[in-house]
């Protein structure tokens, strides 16, 4: 068999950030091939390469494809390849209907009338090669996930696709939808698709994958073949989280005083979907001093969990039990929640973080307004004192703090954010991946904060994607799977290994 | 003055240029005023015509201290005109066919209009239904209702203490006829005060380092206010004196500028409309706080209501007719943004009053209805395009 794409050297930049480093992937016509790595390992961004979404020239290396080199300057140039990508977040347009979706921007029509017969009838045709029983008028939001994953597919044969791309294509379904996919996966095989598929879940790699590339840290660190009988779960999970661990997080002096918060028999509710339960009966607790990890996929519901927490900012029907130092508390609204002694940091820290717009001073100030006033009037005076001492504490590198936070880099507008929830003096601080795009510098100096945090006794709930993170910075770690915790591991004995197993293996 | 010296070295043409926007306004209200001063041929600043002037426009300036909060919230009202008619009809009808005592029928009409705001503001604030619909179908209520109320006649005239709310005159303390002394003495002291506080602002961010204006930019920006402030007062002195609504205007204006950007009430309104999703997780009660905002806004509407009846001296079905989109049009002059978040309580009264100026000149001119609306509207998008350019420039 041929090599359908070979993308050879890639190296893509983006400031301060080396997202990819020198990758090689290489397809051959007609296979499935999986594409495995962490989170933030760089498997989406080669994607987008690959798509045309950053266009050529905004990267180096060369892609050949069916034997040209190839230099895309958008979606549309790869689509009229025959590359298709299906994202992670389906991109169908809800209100309307699976015909319409499937032909959008590529409609049935002449001189822009569109033939709506025709439409029906391709729609019919695709819908039966993916196996899909509904009818093609009926609207996409009426449908699952799993279905909708379906029309994607559709949509993607519509356009004569030669290399389908699925970007975690089972993160959001049941055991019975994903099943049918992979076999449909298995079907357009036989048809001469060639895949791409992009997993976390092993077993379905094993299941249909004809060669493996394992991409940490934005380099390909080995691809496997699977008809050599080589392609194990262990050496998958061996290639993706094997990395030197040494002083990337400052030394902390450990120890834990009594329990601050608990949370018992926690149950949450989707806010729209009132039968799916998002959190299952979830109990954790966390002590003075105390750096406490959540280990998890995204769609875990790691942050559905800790703002369900902080004054029910998500979810419904939200029951069980919270306590600070074996005292019940409400927390019901965010203001009660930051009363009892309840921080959170958030994890999208530009929307629910942040008034981009505003000055650094007054962010500072926006959880704990109170904290400068004298009976409801603000003392700017105080206000900039409070503002210029945690631009000192926290080295937030500015000017001064008359600037506007949609200026500052994401490390530093990160500890503004850090500002505002330690201006509320916190006894528990729940921090939703901190370091997300931020650069190794501005990492450390976060990771330094933390290990303040805990030496003043506060205690710590982190929140990350990365494992390295995890094991470098906590002292027990609970692993989370499906809304539920699935294990729970003190730091001497976690490794990524373990964390990787308990999530995969489920 | 050493202040001088620290100064970063901008000239004064380069920091007007990085403040465009803010000096821009003040800009414009002075060359509007000087171009219908020549060619009214000096009429516009004739101390009746001045005293007019704020009679005028009194009732948009009120409704637009309330239209900011709101717009700043990120939201609209529509039904500002209507509720404000529906006031002046409710006003005539307990006072003029009820009888019943002025000041009893002010607090009614005052507490009515908050209840009007509160159900608007509940169905924005806690049901999540955009603003400009609950608001268009409050503007069509509520016109509706005045025609019902006053069965498409005009009721009045009001008794003499009730008009006073808006035609009255402060009375001359000193007996001095002309000029009159009371009026001379408020300008002088708000000048003062003004200069008081400026001086006191600028030297506290001297101390922070944050202050980059050019002194003599600072004197002139200041002479030319308080130039102006003197220059009314006097003009206003040797008619009748400081009229009561505009006495009442500027106390309001102070209060909502303290609230604004004093008090945590008004930081919190400002952080809802700049980010309504981290202000939530901040703490901040969000629905509570769009509710204060419409709350505020119905009472102002009703106290503008019973301002433009008392002036008017009776209540017509027509009142406050299309009211709603001067007042929105004043905010969105004075620089706020339809997002949210950003805009001032200055700038929406500087908006107000630049409507204000191009109306009566365009009247003493005698330019017809016609087409003072398409200058006004011109205006409107030459303001918003200037300020959107100026952003774009920026980023």
């Amino acid at each position: 068999m041929t090599a359908l794409l070979e993308m050879r050297n890639i190296t893509k930049t983006f400031p301060g950030v080396k997202a990819l480093d020198n990758v090689s992937l290489s397809v051959r016509e007609g296979e499935i091939h999986a594409i495995c790595g962490e989170n933030g390992a760089g498997k989406s961004t080669l994607m987008k390469v690959l798509s045309g979404v950053y266009p050529a020239g905004s990267y180096e290396g060369e892609i050949v494809y069916d034997g040209q080199t190839a230099e895309f300057g958008g979606i549309r140039d790869s689509e009229d390849r025959g590359i298709i990508i299906i994202h992670q977040e389906l991109a169908l347009v809800p209100l309307l209907s699976i015909a319409e979706n499937i032909f959008l921007g590529n409609e049935r029509a002449s001189n822009g009338v569109v033939n709506w017969r025709e439409t029906f009838r391709q729609t019919e045709g695709l819908l039966a090669k993916v196996g899909l029983r509904e009818a093609p008028g009926i609207k996409v939001d009426g449908l699952g996930v799993g279905k909708q994953q379906l029309v994607e597919i559709a949509k993607a044969l519509s356009k004569d696709v030669r290399l389908l791309i699925l970007d975690e294509p089972t993160a959001a379904l049941s055991e019975a939808d994903s099943q049918a996919l992979l076999d449909l996966l298995l079907e357009l095989k036989g048809q001469g698709v060639t895949s791409i598929i992009i997993s976390h879940k092993l077993n379905e790699v094993r299941r249909v994958a004809d060669s493996v590339t394992v991409i940490r840290d934005g380099a390909t660190i080995s691809t496997i073949d699977a008809r050599g009988g080589d392609l194990t779960e262990d050496r998958i999970v061996r290639d993706m989280v094997g990395r030197d661990m040494a002083h990337r997080y400052p030394d902390r002096e450990r120890r834990a005083g009594d329990v601050v918060f608990e949370v018992k028999d926690w149950n949450v509710w989707h806010p729209e979907h009132a039968d799916r339960q998002v959190i299952r009966d979830l109990s954790m607790n966390v002590r003075a001093g105390e750096v406490v990890g959540i280990a998890g996929l995204m769609g875990s519901g790691r942050t559905e969990l800790a703002m369900s927490i902080f004054g029910r900012s998500y979810g419904r029907n939200i029951s069980g039990q919270a306590s600070m130092r074996g005292q019940p508390v409400d927390l019901s609204a965010v203001d009660k929640a930051i009363a009892a002694g309840l921080a959170y940091v958030t994890e999208d820290r530009k929307t629910l973080g942040l008034i981009l717009d505003e000055t650094i001073r007054r962010n500072t100030i926006l959880a704990n307004l109170d904290g400068v006033a004298n009976r409801g009037v603000v003392d700017e005076n105080r206000e900039t004192e409070v503002a210029e001492k945690y631009r000192k504490v926290m080295n937030i590198r500015t000017p001064s703090v008359f600037q506007k936070v949609m200026n500052l880099s994401g490390g530093n507008q990160q500890k503004v954010v850090l500002a505002k929830w330690l201006f509320t003096e916190p006894e528990v601080l729940i921090l939703d991946e901190p370091t997300r795009g931020i650069d190794v510098g501005a990492k450390y100096e976060i990771y330094n904060i933390i290990n303040d945090l805990s030496a003043a006794g506060k205690a710590v709930i982190m929140i990350s994607s990365e494992m390295p993170e995890l094991l470098g910075m906590c002292d027990r770690i609970y692993v989370m799977n499906e809304g539920s915790f699935v294990g729970e591991l003190q730091a001497e004995d976690a490794s990524q290994e373990s964390i990787m197993s308990l999530i995969v293996r489920e | 003055m050493e202040q001088t010296e620290r100064a970063p070295g901008l000239g004064i043409g380069a920091y007007i240029a990085k403040h465009i926007r803010e000096y821009g306004l003040l800009f414009a209200l002075i060359a509007i005023m000087a171009f219908f001063q020549i060619v009214t041929g000096g009429t516009l600043l004739r101390p009746v015509n001045i005293t007019n002037l704020f009679l005028q426009n009194s009732y948009i300036i009120i409704m637009a201290l309330g239209m900011l909060l709101v717009i700043v919230g990120g939201n609209i009202d529509l039904s500002v005109g209507s509720v404000m008619g529906f006031i002046g009809a409710l006003a005539a009808v307990m006072i003029v066919s009820w009888k019943l005592p002025v000041g009893v029928a002010m607090a009614i009409c005052l507490i009515v209009g908050m209840l009007i705001g509160a159900v608007q503001g509940y169905f924005v604030a806690y049901w999540k239904i955009p603003s400009f619909i609950v608001t268009l179908a409050g503007m069509l209520v509520f016109r509706g209702l005045s025609l019902w109320l006053l069965a498409g006649q005009s009721i009045g005239p009001f008794p003499g203490n009730f008009q006073s709310l808006s035609t009255g005159f402060i009375p001359d303390l000193f007996g001095a006829d002309k000029p009159n002394m009371v009026a001379l003495a408020v300008g002088v002291a708000a000048v003062l005060v003004l200069v008081w506080l400026a001086l006191r602002n600028r030297s506290r961010n001297m101390r922070y380092g944050i202050e980059d204006e050019p002194w003599g930019l600072f004197v002139a920006r200041n002479a030319v206010v308080a130039f102006a402030l003197l220059f009314v007062t006097w003009k206003l002195a040797w008619f009748r004196g400081l009229p009561n609504v505009l006495l009442s205007m500027v106390i309001l204006t102070v209060i909502y500028v303290f609230i604004t950007e004093r008090t945590t009430l008004g930081r919190r309104i400002y952080a809802v409309g700049g980010n309504a999703k981290a202000a939530k997780l901040s703490g901040i009660r969000t629905e509570r706080l769009t509710f204060l905002t419409f709350v505020n806004m119905g009472l102002l509407a009703a106290l503008a209501g019973l301002v433009f009846a008392a002036r008017l001296n009776t209540a017509t079905p027509k009142a406050g007719f299309a009211v709603e989109l001067d007042v929105i049009a004043a905010v969105f002059i004075g620089g706020a943004s339809m997002a949210g978040g950003s805009g001032k309580i200055v700038g929406a009264v500087v908006g107000a009053f630049i409507m204000g100026v191009m109306n009566n000149g365009m009247s003493i001119l005698g330019i017809g209805i016609d087409y003072q609306q398409v200058i006004k509207g011109l205006v409107l998008l030459a303001a918003v395009f200037f300020d959107v350019y100026n952003k774009n420039k920026e980023g």
